[in-house]
């Protein structure tokens, strides 16, 4: 009879349990669930503005792996994103002191930014030191000091230099850094400007 | 004769620069002070102006259905002011969500008063030197009446854990056309935007610092910023569309960051740059 109830007992601890974890969310539905409060949430949206909201693959998988993606993944990323690189039809380099203006700006892409009065920034400074003259700079990324001068303004570090602007994860995957011409925000011509204000050896960053 | 000038001009833009920095650190410096003073004398506090117009707002009856917000439940039972705000956001059957107290508090305006929710969230934010809104000022004497106590997130409810696991992903979740996620910027410590420096939230210690501080009183814009407000500019500056106010997204974040803060004090409304 004892061993009636025991059994009962454990069946009874086993079922309460079971049903602990099937209440628990899955990981499937914690997905399906942050989908549901992001359509609830930006309802004002334009059609223009809802595309933002939908993520492509790499940024997919990125969230997912929370910016440590495993070989395989990583390595299609890489894959990927080089694909989507578009090189210019002659030099990789153009105006230093244009880059410059584009490395001091932040504008463009947010809601107050419509429609368009100047042109997009690259923000640079916003995570970078790059000019030593410049003491407004962040950390979010690496300093840029000399970036040009420590790689002896060699010619495959320019074009190393616009692949990695153009399309940082074709480089590192999920790195932390936008994909500033894979994503549109800035054109060919403008990262030129950019390679320039890093590379060249005229430019304040390797004085 | 050039020569002396560029090199004057380099002084005086080298100068410039430096004094730039100066001066951003000298706001730091000054914030701090204040800070220091406000502890010494509490009442000094601009931000409690607004906790004072929310009381009165509280109290006053108003509407369609000429009510006051005395029975709005903010989690505690109706009326219950004190602490609510240590145990918000949390699940509410009435309106059948998670809700943190913004959304809540729109929610009671809206039964308990009678004024259309469209109207209600038709200007939620104050500019820069203008009065806080109605409902900052409501936001901030809530959120005061919890002044000393510590977050205690409620997790009891399935849609509350629900709304905590969707907080998570949310603050990893990297999109829109900079690629940015929250962690992007708030994955470390001692980082900073430019010279703007960057609490760490995925670490609780820093978390807990910063988090029982909003609703705060912005020195630089001269009003109170509520967390849905913070969170709105997070987003704007990540490229993303303006939020809803009081929307399931900024409800979800402010889950997983009172979560992160658990057992922080509240300290609202504080001062900030």
């Amino acid at each position: 009879m004892r061993i009636f109830s025991l059994i009962a007992a454990v069946v009874a601890v086993l079922v309460l349990a079971a049903t602990y974890l099937l209440l628990e969310p899955a990981e499937g539905d914690a997905a399906a669930w942050v989908d549901k409060a992001i359509k609830a949430s930006w309802t004002r949206a334009g059609p223009e503005w809802q595309a933002r909201l939908v993520q492509d693959e790499t940024q997919k998988v990125c969230s997912q792996y929370r910016n440590a993606p495993p070989k395989a993944v990583a390595d299609a990323i890489v894959a990927r994103e080089k694909a989507a690189i578009q090189y210019p039809p002659g030099k990789f380099m153009g105006d230093w002191k244009k880059g410059e203006k584009l490395a001091q700006s932040g504008y463009g892409g947010r809601f107050t930014d419509y429609p368009p009065r100047a042109e997009n920034g690259g923000n640079c400074y916003a995570c970078h030191q790059l000019d030593k003259k410049e003491l407004s700079f962040g950390t979010l990324g690496p300093s840029l000091l000399e970036y040009g001068k420590i790689r002896r303004y060699a010619e495959a570090e320019i074009k190393a230099a616009y692949e990695r602007i153009y399309n940082s994860q074709a480089v590192i995957p999920c790195a932390n850094m936008p994909r500033l011409g894979a994503s549109k925000f800035l054109t060919i011509e403008q990262i030129k400007d950019v390679v320039a204000y890093v590379m060249s050896p005229e430019s304040p960053v390797n004085k | 004769m050039r020569g002396v000038l560029r090199i004057i001009a380099m002084a005086v833009a080298l100068a410039c620069a430096g004094l730039h920095v100066r001066a951003q650190d000298d706001t730091e410096r000054g914030v701090e002070r204040y800070r220091q003073m406000l502890k010494e004398d509490p009442w000094s506090n601009p931000g409690l102006l607004d906790a004072d117009r929310g009381e009165a707002l509280w109290k006053e009856k108003r509407g369609p259905k000429s009510a006051s917000l005395e029975q709005c439940d903010l989690g505690k039972g109706a009326g219950k002011v004190e602490g609510a705000f240590a145990e918000l956001p949390r699940y509410f059957k009435d309106a059948d969500r998670v809700m943190d107290l913004e959304a809540r508090l729109v929610w009671c305006i809206e039964k308990l008063q009678g004024f259309e929710r469209a109207d209600i969230v038709k200007r939620p934010y104050s500019k820069a030197n203008q009065s806080g809104t109605e409902l900052e000022a409501l936001t901030t004497y809530v959120a005061h009446k919890s002044s000393g106590f510590k977050f205690a997130p409620q997790l009891e409810h399935a849609r509350e854990r629900e709304a905590l696991a969707v907080g998570e992903a949310l603050f990893f979740r990297r999109q829109g056309p900079m690629d940015f996620s929250c962690s992007t910027c708030h994955a470390d410590s001692g980082r900073r935007i430019r010279l703007q420096g960057l609490p760490f939230l995925g670490k609780p210690d820093e978390a807990r610092k910063v988090i029982g501080e909003w609703p705060a009183y912005r020195v630089s814009q001269g009003t109170v910023m509520t967390m849905q407000h913070r969170i709105t500019d997070c987003f704007w500056q990540m490229r993303m569309p303006l939020i809803d106010y009081g929307s399931d997204v900024a409800v979800a974040l402010t889950m997983y960051l009172v979560n992160q803060a658990k057992g922080g004090e509240i300290t609202a409304p504080q001062i900030k740059r």
